[in-house]
């Protein structure tokens, strides 16, 4: 299946160049943090995670948004995500790769990673992680893979293969909630100290996933001669419905319990977050307009979403409200989450993060892979649906 | 120092060094080690709970520090002596950003050390004298669960929380785990700043973390830690076992009331302040 991606029209080599660009633009970038150090980032003492492990944090998101596919259409039946379920779990594998490339990117000492492997502990939360993560990699790439030999050959996918589908259920849950536990279970960190922090990492990931979906079916309808049908797109648009509106509504409690409570830990980051702190007479506010942006998309795309018109009849106003509340998740958990836990620091200092721009090359060059891992996948598996319709 | 006292050091010490070089060695010699704490955590000697007979116990050491603010008052140039001490000793570079820096020991206001303490209405000495600032070796390390490659581990023979710095892979994990801001990350080379060389202790290379570690090394050769022996025949910094009623710092943490930075959190602290 691998030769589909081999063959394309002139604008698929056009794009996967412009890819490579930035590909190549990160690769060299991560030379120069390679041969310098970490020194090389916006990264501090204080704000010691910025960049790279917060893209982690939001892309697990995605990986796991997969799930609302799979779920739907193994457990449940419903027959109508027959089409698109393989682009769930083709865009969880490039998802994770992403995650995998960033983390490796934020180590100190990439060469020692598999100390990991070496020294396993198993009383730290990234033990799992590593688990959960490798293990839904694995099992998307595997299930992925058979189905969609098995629909080329127009044969049912083996039985044995049912086993690892709804295994990979269960994980997808997983590594959003071992990735939440990376945070929740550090005292000292007041912002992340919160029990709603899986639960809201899963709501906006159910609705960041499937919204990334939506928008690749639009273009695939577009370059590729691939509907995904009306009933599917509409089903994916209920899911990103309430899964942002439960996400919003956590994020809700908790600036409810921080303001309410009025307890200065519980307060702080939010308050750095949407209206800046001030400290020894210098205002700290690098993420609010950012944070409002958030707000302003993520009510936006709600508002569009609850049109009949728009969500039904208007495809252009379907892509805008799902690019809309994918970019006000991705603010929220890709910039927001991790910047402000370390704000204040522990003897209540601030120091604010300004990612470099040697940084923004190697982030950019990991999203660009990842753009080109789904466009690959996503070749292929439109080349089998395009060979069995004929 | 007396014979006792310096012998005792040097028991620590060796456990500490060891420690720092092979955790397998540790892991040896936990069981009475172990063992002891349980005992003296209940005040009775330990019992074997897993069949095996124990040891009679010997000393359970959980190293601590006691530091006297009062002291450090009256002549604040003591605690600047003890950070040279310690920057000597370790080889800790000097850069001159705020955001490469690498601390072991340190000072920052009360208000900055005591965070979830009032400052309402602070004594005026207390406000305008800086506190000092370093690794608390809790008794229940953060860092110490987060770590995933125990690169960073508690030495059970002495409880000082100790690195590897050569398993250290620079997540940074421990970073965000430790409530204390005590650690510290090689951005970049940290070996162009370093002002002086001590050939005694390695320096580190860029990537991995680091914090106080107590003066394992040294405590190993029976000297004390770089910055107590700075304050020699002061008492403004008290280093002993914790688990000795007959220790110096035992008598002192039986007179004085001492509180500890951020205790609520459950670390358990090994390091003491009399305000």
């Amino acid at each position: 299946m691998i030769e589909k991606t081999l063959k394309g029209k002139p604008a698929y080599w056009i794009w996967l160049a412009f890819l490579g660009m930035f590909i190549a633009v990160g690769v060299a970038c991560y030379a120069r943090q390679y041969l310098f150090g970490l020194g090389m980032t916006g990264m501090s003492r204080d704000v010691s995670w910025g960049l790279y492990i917060s893209q982690f944090t939001f892309l697990v998101g995605v990986a796991a948004g997969g799930v609302m596919l799979v779920l739907p259409y193994y457990v449940h039946d419903f027959k109508v995500f027959g089409k698109i379920t393989i682009l769930g779990e083709f865009l969880a594998i490039a998802a994770i790769v992403m995650c995998l490339l960033f983390i490796m990117a934020d180590l100190g000492q990439p060469t020692r990673a598999l100390n990991v492997v070496f020294h396993p502990t198993p009383s730290s939360m990234l033990f799992y992680d590593m688990i959960v993560l490798n293990g839904y990699l694995f099992l998307n790439i595997l299930c992925g893979w058979v189905i969609l030999t098995a629909e080329r050959k127009q044969v049912h996918p083996p039985k044995w293969i049912y086993f690892f589908v709804y295994l990979s259920i269960p994980f997808a849950v997983s590594i959003h909630t071992v990735t939440a536990m990376l945070y929740c279970g550090l005292p000292g960190r007041h912002f992340w100290l919160s029990a709603i922090i899986a639960p809201r990492f899963l709501a906006s990931a159910f609705a960041a996933g499937p919204a990334l979906i939506i928008i690749a079916c639009l273009i695939l309808k577009r370059v590729a001669n691939f509907d995904a049908g009306k009933k599917a797109m509409d089903k994916l648009v209920t899911i990103i419905m309430y899964a942002a509106i439960l996400n919003t509504f956590f994020v809700l409690l908790e600036v409810f319990v921080g303001y309410y409570s009025n307890m200065p830990g519980h307060k702080h980051s939010i308050e750095y977050l949407f209206f800046g702190l001030e400290h020894h007479g210098h205002m700290y506010n690098n993420l609010v307009p950012f944070m409002w942006t958030s707000v302003v998309l993520n009510f936006g795309a709600l508002g569009l979403f609850a049109w009949p018109y728009a969500r039904k009849k208007n495809e252009f106003l379907l892509g805008l409200s799902c690019v809309m509340i994918f970019f006000a998740l991705w603010i929220d958990k890709g910039l927001g989450f991790v910047f402000a836990g370390f704000v204040p620091n522990p003897l209540d200092e601030i120091t604010e993060y300004i990612p470099t721009a040697n940084e923004l090359g190697i982030t950019l060059g990991i999203w660009a892979t990842g753009f080109l891992i789904v466009t690959l996948l996503y070749k292929i598996a439109v080349g089998v649906e395009h060979e069995i319709e004929e | 120092m007396d014979k006792q006292r310096r012998n005792f050091l040097k028991i620590a010490g060796v456990t500490a060094l060891a420690g720092i070089g092979a955790p397998a060695f540790v892991r040896l010699s936990s069981a009475s080690a172990l063992a002891s704490e349980q005992g003296a955590a209940e005040g009775h000697a330990a019992e074997a709970v897993h069949g095996a007979p124990v040891e009679a116990a010997p000393q359970g050491v959980r190293l601590g520090m006691v530091i006297d603010m009062r002291k450090i008052t009256e002549q604040p140039e003591l605690l600047d002596k003890a950070i040279a001490a310690c920057i000597d000793a370790h080889n800790i570079p000097q850069f001159d950003n705020r955001k490469s820096e690498i601390k072991w020991l340190w000072k920052a206001p009360f208000a900055n050390v005591f965070p979830v303490e009032s400052s309402y209405h602070l004594a005026k000495d207390v406000k305008e004298t800086d506190f000092a600032v370093l690794c608390n070796h809790c008794d229940n390390p953060p860092c110490v669960r987060a770590c995933p490659t125990k690169a960073t581990f508690r030495v059970k023979a002495n409880g000082i929380v100790a690195m590897d710095f050569h398993r250290c892979i620079g997540c940074r994990f421990c970073m965000a785990a430790c409530p204390y801001g005590a650690r510290s990350f090689n951005w970049e080379d940290p070996r162009p700043y370093i002002k002086k060389y001590n050939k005694d202790f390695p320096s580190r290379m860029r990537g991995v973390v680091e914090k106080c570690n107590f003066c394992g090394e040294r405590l190993a050769l029976g000297q004390e830690p770089a910055c107590v022996e700075a304050c020699q025949g002061t008492g403004a910094i008290v280093f002993g076992d914790l688990n000795d009623a007959q220790s110096e710092i035992r008598q002192l943490l039986d007179k004085e009331f001492t509180i500890q930075r951020n205790a609520a959190l459950g670390t358990k602290p090994s390091v003491f302040y009399i305000v």
